[in-house]
Parts: structure tokens; C-alpha cells; sequence
């Protein structure tokens, strides 16, 4: 019951896009089409689901207070490594994942394409992984917290493309189209977001 | 030269913001600023950041083949994010525990990466130096507005200090929560980029489709762009 609540959670109460404004220079620039956002949303899904729940083994394993007991180093604190390892884990997933996919799945991989690289920089990826180390998550509540986080941003990336091809039709003041419009929409879309803070399953 | 220095520094704050115009950086700008004081303090470490990640790539630009150049382009800017991270909690604990997060996450700050890969990579150090600090003085210059827009009108203080008293200690302004919350961030950067851009017509997107008059437009569609 505890990983249903964290994952409605990670999707709607806690929206990375939406509440923490993670990933929003790729949100804002891969919105103009739905079919380009839900590539690059699935791109994103399965980066997370995968990334997290490595980095909680690392964290757990080698870079928290205490982690190296196992190797005779009780006293030893890596937790200041923290960034450059999820980094570059992260750095080196997308690397395999863009492989991997072009070896066994070139239709997915011709799909995803150009998003694949531009992930490696997507502060969503990394910022679940930074929530999750502060957060103390087990290696099972990691698995649900990085997909959770992973399905909600797809959501809000699709969402937000539909209303900006319905915008694109719109007659926008003048110095207001492009940009700032779509600034002030996610705002709006921010607040819808903000109706579901508080729901506890 | 001077000229050139002169404008990698200045030509960031409104003219090319990083912000407004590149949309590099949008995610911590938007966290961070309901309080003008942790505004503050992002801006300086990211200018930081920005500044010495520029410098140290420039002073490598010719070593590096460009095949790995993106990985040790992270390597640097991690290592620098690490040491700032690792001051912040050393000087300023408090900060540094609301900032949470958002410091590790100037790693992925396009604005770092994008400067570095645009313009470290093909200019000498000192200029590069410059142009970090100017983009991160283009940063700072949005994260202040809206910083202080969020906290004067949010909870009616100004780093801390009350400066519109409020009606529960017997005042007359009432306290606009919707301006701490996250949504108003968006709201407010969208009205700058408006005032930006109504200042400099120039930085304003080509439309995908022309609005056309479908009264009174001509017979052979070149219609009026109302």
C-alpha cells in the first residue's frame, strides 16, 4: 500500500515538471508537436526507471556513511561523490541504452533519436536521483519512485504539447506568442497541478 | 579586443539573456526564487560555476578531441558544482539545506553546458571567463526580479526584513500565498520575457500560422496580420 501511495505520489502530488520544474528547458523546447513529446517522454521514462534505482544501489553500497563496512572501511563517508557518480551514471545509461536500442529495436530507436543524447542533461533525470538519495529510499521504494516520476512527466509533457498545438491557432497579444505564453500556460497547467497536493491513498 | 570582452560580458544581461532569450536554465529559476535571499545565493554559485567552467575548458579547448569532449565537459562542471556544494554546507548550512537539490543540479543547468559548448570551446580563456560571468550575471539579473517579486508580495519582506506590514501584526497588506507557491514563478517570468520583448521587437518568434482576417481579407489571401 505504501508503494501505491508513493507512486500516485511521484505521478500527480509530487509532478516533476509541474511541482519541482525539473526538466524544463527540454519541456519547453520538445513541446511543439504531441508526437515529438511522447517520444521524448517515453525516452524519459524508461531512463528513470533504470537510472534510479542504480544510483539507490550505489548510494546504498558504496557512498553512504558507513557503506563500505563490507570491504573494512566502516568510518569511510563518500557521500560528497555523489553528484559526479550519478552523473556519470547516468551519462554512461543513456550511452548503453542508445546501443542497446539501436542494435535490437532500430524502430524505437529511429523514434527517439536525437531525444536519446539530449537526456544525459535533463535535470529530471538527475533531480530524482538527488530526491531520492535525500529522501532515503529503499532499493524497492527507488524502483516505484523513478518509474512514477518518469510516467508523470511524460503526462505533463503530452498535456502540454496538446495545448500548445491548439495555441498555435490562437491570436496571442503582441510580444506575448512563443515563449511567454507557453510560460504562462505551464503556469496555469502548475496551478491545475496544485489541486492534487494533499490527496493520501 | 577590448571590444569583444566588453561584449561577451554585457551582451547576456537583456540583449541575449540567457534566460529570456536562449532558454538555457529555466528549472532552478523557478525553485528557487520564493525568497530573494536564496535567489541570491544560486546566482552566485552559478555565476561562479559558469565563470571557472568556461575558463578551465577554454584553457583546454585544443587537448580535447571532440568525440569526448561533452564527457569531459561534465567531468569539469561536477567537479566545480561539488566544491560549491561542498562550501555552501561549510558556510552556510541553512541555505544550503533549503537549496536542497537545486545546487547539485547546476550540473545539468544548460546554461553551464550550452556556454561552454558554444562558447569556451572556440574562445581564448579571458574571454571566456567573461562570458561566463555575463551569462550568469544575465541569470541572476531574471532570478532577482522574480525573487523579489515573490517574496515582497509572497510574505511582504525583503531578505527577511518586513517592509509591508502585514494585517495579522496590525499592518494593512495582506499576504499573497499564491505568490510562494510554485505556479507564479512561471506566471512572472512570462510577463518579463513580455516586458523584454516589448522593448526588443526583435527577439520575438516567427508565428507558425499568420492570423487572417476572415472578414474583410483580400481575394488573393495576402491578409491583413491583425
Amino acid at each position: 500500500m505504501d508503494l501505491v501511495s508513493l507512486a500516485v505520489k511521484a505521478i500527480f502530488i509530487e509532478n516533476l515538471a509541474l511541482s519541482f520544474f525539473l526538466g524544463m528547458c527540454t519541456f519547453l523546447a520538445v513541446s511543439k508537436k504531441i508526437e515529438t513529446a511522447f517520444g521524448l517522454g517515453c525516452a524519459v521514462f524508461v531512463v528513470l526507471a533504470i537510472t534510479v534505482p542504480i544510483n539507490n544501489l550505489i548510494y546504498q553500497n558504496f557512498l553512504q556513511e558507513g557503506a563500505l563496512a563490507w570491504a573494512g572501511l566502516p568510518n569511510v563517508d563518500l557521500s560528497f561523490l555523489g553528484l559526479i557518480s550519478y552523473i556519470g551514471v547516468i551519462a554512461a545509461l543513456v550511452q548503453i541504452l542508445e546501443m542497446v536500442l539501436d542494435r535490437f529495436m532500430p524502430a524505437l530507436y529511429n523514434a527517439l533519436g536525437i531525444f536519446l543524447p539530449l537526456i544525459t542533461v535533463n535535470c529530471a533525470i538527475l533531480g530524482a536521483s538527488l530526491l531520492m538519495v535525500e529522501r532515503d529510499y529503499t532499493f524497492s521504494e527507488s524502483v516505484v519512485y523513478g518509474a512514477g516520476a518518469g510516467i508523470g512527466w511524460a503526462m505533463a509533457i503530452v498535456a502540454l504539447a496538446g495545448i500548445r498545438e491548439k495555441l498555435k491557432y490562437s491570436d496571442v497579444p503582441d510580444g506575448l506568442e512563443g515563449l511567454g505564453i507557453t510560460f504562462i500556460t505551464v503556469g496555469l497547467m502548475a496551478l491545475g497541478f496544485l489541486a492534487f497536493s494533499g490527496i493520501q491513498l | 579586443m577590448a571590444s569583444e570582452a566588453k561584449k561577451a560580458l554585457f551582451e547576456p544581461l537583456v540583449s541575449n539573456n540567457p534566460i529570456a532569450l536562449q532558454i538555457l536554465g529555466i528549472c532552478s529559476a523557478l525553485a528557487v526564487t520564493s525568497q530573494l535571499s536564496t535567489s541570491l545565493i544560486m546566482c552566485l554559485a552559478l555565476t561562479s560555476v559558469t565563470a571557472f567552467s568556461n575558463l578551465s575548458i577554454s584553457l583546454i579547448r585544443n587537448h580535447v578531441p571532440s568525440s569526448i569532449r561533452i564527457i569531459v565537459q561534465m567531468t569539469i562542471i561536477a567537479s566545480l558544482v561539488i566544491v560549491v556544494d561542498q562550501i555552501l554546507k561549510a558556510y552556510a548550512y541553512e541555505v544550503s539545506k533549503t537549496l536542497a537539490v537545486f545546487v547539485g543540479l547546476i550540473i545539468t543547468n544548460c546554461i553551464v553546458m550550452g556556454r561552454a559548448e558554444a562558447y569556451a570551446m572556440k574562445n581564448g580563456p579571458w574571454n571566456s571567463f567573461l562570458d561566463g560571468i555575463g551569462n550568469g550575471l544575465g541569470y541572476s539579473l531574471i532570478l532577482i526580479i522574480v525573487g523579489t517579486v515573490r517574496e515582497l508580495f509572497g510574505s511582504g519582506s525583503l531578505l527577511g526584513y518586513q517592509i509591508l506590514p502585514h494585517v495579522a501584526d496590525g499592518g494593512w497588506y495582506v499576504p499573497n500565498g499564491l505568490m510562494l507557491m510554485s505556479p507564479s514563478a512561471f506566471i512572472i517570468i512570462g510577463l518579463t520575457i513580455w516586458a523584454i520583448r516589448s522593448y526588443k521587437p526583435e527577439q520575438v518568434e516567427k508565428p507558425d500560422f499568420e492570423m487572417q482576417n476572415a472578414h474583410n481579407a483580400p481575394a488573393h489571401g495576402t491578409g491583413g496580420s491583425h
